[in-house]
């Protein structure tokens, strides 16, 4: 039950980054912000983005974010901030690196191997109607025979 | 007395279905007509059985019999009637014995309706269908059993999740586990066509309208918990990546693509190996899905009902039943009939690489949902998989298939000639551009990514026309000609181009709604303004209002676009006593195609005057989103009423005197 309610109060969460209270003076800034908080996990939610959860930590994390911004940190030097202090885990876009090598690359070898099988399938034999070099001349001959 | 009847037939059903496995397959292997119908009638018997359990427990939530502890846990007296039918499914007992309501169910249908399929064939698919109920109703009976008596009934019971309580998630379950278990079928027709060693046109044919069946079921059942998700949990978005969404879609991905390989199988014969592999894994993901949902291994916004410990009993039956199927098919699938040959540009080539794509697109689903469980297990090293992966991977893939979708229909079976298909098309290409550069020049403010979406929309509506222009000659023969053929189409064809269609107008919606969506908020006093995008909100009232089972505070709005009004929102923040839970009932106006969508947050402001946080979205044509699958769903229905399909039709007609 207390599980429950845990989830329910994260659910209660909703779309906080919007919060007037919070929001940057400079447009740009802010939109930068927004677009870093949708990539950035809530630690303590049920798989939601910062931006969306209104759990006070990722109340702590927007601010974090937004101070980092305010201060002129570049949008990568603010989330490899993040990572040095909460690890991969709170980034929702995982990094391109060779741990996650199968995560990027399988659904491509899905695709090659899906290729290479059609590939397989069209070459298997020569397909029916086309006549090989060989039957072609056999029936030119014929062709030449009959005419003759 | 009546939970005990109910506990008593869903034991019976147990051992009815036993008995439906061990006679049907005695009767295939003695060969015997009178052990195949005992084994038929035993499967009629089975569904009874879960249905009379299924109506036992609908009954004690009805009249709030707390004596039963599932009820305790999830009812409440005051809890309105439709909510007290639908806590019958609400948590993971009754959702279970939902579960088997639906696969016996499938197993009398086929043991039913099958009467055109060939007798040992319709044996071995009544059998493994009995199989099945074998496992999962054990698994119901002994670990989840939803009858269980508490020795000290409460007064009052705990009551179901408040976000649960709401008409389109009172209907969900029952269509997405019907979808699900639906794929339960094609499962038991594959392990029939491989132990009879035959794949061909006439089995193909046999699946087909159960997969159609289930892919619809699914399309409807996801669709609602995508609405629910919507308007209920209050931010605006409608799909988020979730585990628990994601195990829902990997089954509709792979019985669209079962759908599309099995129409190459029964016109070609072509394919067979690899259609049988697709069913199997289509129920392989379903029993997935409910895996993941049910056992809380990854966390997710929907998870409910979730217990560990059950987890584990469920993954050994994912991985046993799974297992037997595949090894089956690594056994026999060799010896399967290679079928028709076809050229690089045909009909069978553009299904290969539809299955190809749509494939790679679930492969992208399972590992964004699986890799973070993988990569902790394997280093220890948490990470997460969100959104961005999926817009990523997931959404090439599909734009690829997009693209060339609209050709598809247009090529001919075994070697197409690609110049008249380009030729064909020219037209709905052409607009098709044109409207993608009208949206970048036209709406502000400017944006490729969402102009090329709605491009490809109009693609793909552009394409089912031209297909459909085709074939009733449209524009080259006579108007009598044209409308002639057109209602002598037959309902499959109908059905393709609907689904086609819908696909279109979802993309149309979600990316005109993602890309030009505007937001606003603002914690406004009684009297306040806000403006979001051309319409502007002026809060009226705040008030209290009692509900049936919880008090709401209820925001008044007017919205006005320019001089004129165009609605009264009133969205509500509910408190529910019972659980001791908020939740905010969102208001949406529905504006033509798009919705303005008020929400109303939390009362701030200490000693002076209260101000409310009230958010805003204009989602524009965001009502597409949600007709593009009902209208996909109704191609499904459309053409699983064709003739064509429907089972032992032929044989009927032949019964019955002229």
């Amino acid at each position: 039950m207390r599980k429950l309610l845990a989830i329910v109060g994260a659910l209660m969460c909703i779309a906080a980054a919007s919060d007037p209270s919070e929001r940057l003076a400079d447009a740009g800034q802010e939109a930068r912000a927004r677009a870093i908080f949708r990539e950035v996990r809530c630690l303590v939610c049920q798989n939601e983005s910062i931006d969306d959860s209104q759990a006070e930590l990722a109340g702590d994390l927007r601010k974090l974010v937004r101070d980092e911004i305010k201060a002129g940190r570049t949008d990568g030097q603010v989330k490899a901030y993040l990572v040095s202090r909460y690890g991969e885990f709170v980034l929702l876009k995982p990094a391109f690196s060779w741990g996650n090598a199968a995560l990027w690359g399988a659904p491509a070898v899905v695709v090659l191997l899906g290729l290479g099988l059609w590939a397989a399938n069209l070459r298997r034999r020569t397909p029916e109607g086309e006549l090989s070099a060989d039957e072609a001349e056999r029936l030119a001959r014929l062709a030449k025979d009959d005419a003759g | 007395m009546i939970a005990e009847l109910g506990a008593f037939a869903l034991i019976l059903a147990l051992a009815l279905s036993v008995v439906q496995a061990g006679l049907s397959g005695a009767g295939r292997w003695r060969r015997s007509a009178i052990l195949a119908g005992a084994g038929e009638g035993a499967a009629l018997a089975a569904f009874l059985g879960v249905a009379v359990a299924f109506a036992a427990l609908m009954h004690a939530f009805v009249v709030s019999d707390f004596s039963v502890s599932n009820v305790a846990a999830n009812s409440h007296t005051e809890k309105p009637l439709l909510y007290r039918v639908a806590g019958t499914w609400g948590s993971h007992e009754g959702s279970m014995l939902l579960w088997c309501l639906a696969l016996t169910g499938f197993g009398a249908s086929v043991a039913g309706l099958g009467r055109g399929l060939p007798k040992g064939l319709k044996a071995l698919a009544v059998m493994t269908q009995g199989l099945l109920g074998v496992v999962f109703l054990a698994y119901t009976v002994f670990a989840s059993n939803p009858f269980t008596r508490l020795a000290a009934p409460p007064v009052e019971g705990r009551s179901l999740n408040p976000l649960l309580q709401d008409p389109a998630l009172a209907v969900h379950p029952p269509f997405l586990y019907a979808g699900y278990v639906g794929l339960s079928v094609v499962f038991s027709f594959a392990v029939a066509a491989l132990i009879e060693g035959r794949v061909d046109a006439a089995w193909a044919r046999w699946v087909r309208p159960w997969a159609l069946a289930a892919w619809a079921l699914l399309t409807v059942g996801i669709t609602l918990g995508s609405f629910w998700a919507y308007y209920e949990l209050g931010w605006g978005g409608w799909w988020f990546w979730d585990p628990v969404e994601n195990a829902s879609f990997m089954p509709w991905l792979i019985s669209a693509a079962l759908l599309h390989s099995a129409i190459v199988t029964e016109k070609r014969g072509a394919l067979s190996g690899w259609t049988v592999f697709l069913a199997l894994a289509a129920f392989t993901f379903s029993m997935l899905g409910a895996f993941l949902v049910r056992s809380g291994v990854l966390t997710s916004v929907h998870a409910f009902a979730v217990d560990p410990t059950r987890g584990v009993l469920l993954l050994i039956i994912l991985g046993a039943t799974a297992g037997a199927g595949f090894a089956l098919f690594a056994w026999r699938a060799p010896s399967l009939a290679q079928g028709g040959l076809f050229a690089p540009i045909s009909r069978e080539s553009s299904l290969v690489l539809n299955n190809i794509l749509l494939a790679a697109a679930t492969m992208t689903v399972l590992l964004g949902t699986l890799y973070p469980l993988m990569r902790e297990a394997a280093t220890g090293e948490a990470i997460s998989v969100g959104p961005p992966y999926f817009n990523l991977t997931f959404v090439p893939f599909m734009g690829a298939l997009m693209l060339l979708l609209p050709t598809g229909p247009l090529l001919a079976w075994k070697r197409a000639d690609a110049k008249g298909v380009v030729q064909r098309l020219v037209f709905a290409a052409a607009i098709a551009i044109g409207v993608g550069l009208l949206a970048l020049a036209l709406i502000h403010p400017r944006q490729a990514l969402g102009s090329a979406g709605l491009a490809m929309g109009a693609w793909l509506i552009l394409g089912a026309l031209a297909e459909l222009a085709e074939r009733t000659r449209a524009f080259r023969a006579s108007g009598a000609e044209t409308w002639r053929r057109l209602t002598g189409l037959p309902r499959g064809a109908w059905g393709m181009t609907l689904a086609h269609l819908g696909l279109g107008v979802f993309v149309l919606g979600a990316c005109f709604e993602t890309g030009w969506k505007v937001e606003a908020a603002e914690t406004l006093p009684v009297g306040g303004q806000l403006d979001v995008g051309a319409y502007h909100l002026t809060l009226d009232k705040v008030e209290g209002v009692d509900g049936p089972n919880y008090d709401a505070e209820r925001a008044s709005l007017t919205a006005t676009r320019g001089p004129n009004e165009v609605c009264r929102p009133q969205p509500e923040r509910r408190f529910y006593p019972a659980g001791g839970q908020t939740t905010s009932e969102v208001s949406i106006c529905t504006v033509g195609l798009s919705h303005l969508y008020v929400v109303l947050g939390e009362r701030r402001g200490g000693a002076g005057d209260p101000v409310w946080l009230i958010r805003a979205y204009w989602n524009p044509l965001a009502l597409l989103i949600f007709l593009g699958p009902v209208i996909m769903a109704l191609g499904g229905v459309l053409s699983l009423s064709d003739r064509r399909l429907r089972l032992g039709v032929g044989r009927r007609r032949a019964e019955s005197p002229a």
